[in-house]
């Protein structure tokens, strides 16, 4: 983006991504109000498909929060990258390895826990 | 030696050159980055909230049935629409305060004065919002009773509805006084005494035949919590240690203690990195109206507060998804 333009103003722009942040939240809490059958008691990838879909939403979420609140599409590439890469690098890194390790503990713990009295 | 005169530092510039390292002023790119290493950290926390969440997927507590309340909406069962409420309020402050740097780009200050104002009111609401939801979850809403090994155990109708204390237990007029610091040999004190014994709480169950209790264990099918029928309750209840209501760093009355334990750590660190934004916010508010970017000829001030007050926005979408949603 020139010089020049980030002088005009994006007011447009802003409310154009202030409703697709209100649709997509709508969206999450009707299903998560709702939770039908068919996507909340079924599995795929390790889960069920709703959690798939919130996480998905949360990704797009904030992916417009960080590219046009944050004006991260109007800055330079190597300063994007630089950030955004670093975070989305670790975050994967680290969630993947807990939640692995998580699974195990459970794995192990689960059967030794004790539910009838 | 040579003098620098700080005749270009218009407080956007590197010292040492014209040259701007990734194309931002210092301090932008040094918001971008403590941004990045607060995100690192909030990743810490639900990283480790969701190595617990998987270790006890089994029995977790099922957050539709912990946060259901609703403001002048007594005893309605309301789950997440207060939540998604405080959602919005805090999408639409960012989106005032993305307003706000819009009209700094243009050197309107009267603009710039007004969205700013609507963000910081916008954070205020949060906030309390945000209070008022710890002190439902604090105070709870139904009571229960906790085993000798932590576990909790709650108490539901017939049609398998959860029931508050209060619905059935008797009160048995037993004296039981609150022990305080000044009556022990040592200095130890209890909390407020909770409004039943545990015996009250065993036999008015024993009498109510139409009641029975719930297990924190999740059925992998249908995602509910275990019903155990009212006969097969008493091994359960001969377990009973204390009665729990609501839910603080100790104990919890929906279940796992940790559940609480992450919830007022999450939350409350967000909403003290709100509470730091609305008081930043209010700061570059005043520097506005007595015209210190006016004169400084732009606006970068309230750009870069405007990164970190979308950046809470943005921990905000992942709390919400990982607490209420997933």
């Amino acid at each position: 983006m020139t010089h020049a333009q980030e002088h005009t103003s994006h007011t447009k722009l802003i409310w154009k991504v202030f409703a697709i942040l209100s649709v997509i939240t709508l969206a999450e809490v009707a299903l998560g109000i709702t939770k039908p059958a068919s996507l909340y008691l079924t599995k795929i990838l390790g889960t069920s498909p709703l959690n798939i879909i919130f996480l998905v939403l949360t990704v797009v979420k904030a992916y417009y929060i960080t590219w046009f609140f944050m004006h991260m599409a109007d800055e330079k590439k190597s300063l994007r990258r630089a950030v955004v890469w670093t975070a989305v690098f670790l975050i994967i890194f680290l969630a993947t390895l807990l939640l692995i390790e998580g699974s195990y503990l459970n794995d192990i713990l689960g059967p030794l826990t004790k539910w009838n009295y | 030696m040579e003098v620098t005169i700080p005749t270009e530092n218009n407080g956007t510039s590197w010292k040492g050159g014209n040259e701007k390292p990734l194309g931002a002023s210092y301090g932008k790119m040094m918001m971008w980055f403590f941004i990045l290493s607060d995100a690192l950290t909030f990743s810490g926390f639900l990283g480790a909230y969701g190595l617990m969440r998987f270790k006890f997927h089994d029995s977790w507590p099922i957050a539709d049935e912990v946060f259901t309340h609703f403001p002048f909406l007594h005893g309605l069962h309301a789950p997440m629409y207060y939540v998604a409420l405080m959602t919005f309020i805090l999408i639409f402050s960012s989106v005032t305060m993305v307003l706000a740097v819009d009209a700094g780009h243009q050197m309107n200050k009267a603009k710039v004065t007004f969205y700013m104002l609507l963000t910081i009111i916008g954070g205020a609401i949060f906030l309390g919002s945000q209070a008022w939801e710890w002190k439902n979850f604090i105070n709870g809403t139904y009571g229960a009773v906790k085993l000798n090994d932590g576990k909790i155990i709650q108490f539901v109708d017939a049609s398998g509805e959860q029931i508050t204390l209060e619905s059935f237990v008797k009160s048995q007029h037993s004296e039981r006084t609150q022990h305080t610091a000044n009556k022990g040999i040592w200095f130890v004190k209890e909390a407020a005494l909770p409004p039943f014994t545990l015996n009250e709480v065993v036999e008015s169950f024993k009498a109510n035949p139409g009641i029975s209790i719930r297990t924190e264990l999740i059925n992998p099918e249908t995602k509910a919590k275990t019903i155990i029928p009212h006969n097969e309750s008493i091994g359960f209840l001969n377990e009973a240690k204390s009665v729990v209501m609501g839910a603080n760093l100790r104990e919890n009355e929906y279940g796992k203690t940790l559940f609480a334990n992450f919830f007022f750590f999450i939350t409350g660190f967000h909403g003290f990195h709100v509470l730091s934004g609305v008081i930043i916010n209010i700061i570059i508010f005043f520097n506005v109206i007595i015209g210190t970017y006016e004169r400084r000829g732009h606006y970068e001030m309230v750009e870069k507060v405007g990164l970190y007050w979308h950046f809470v926005d943005l921990v905000w979408v992942f709390v919400f998804t990982f607490f209420y949603l997933v």
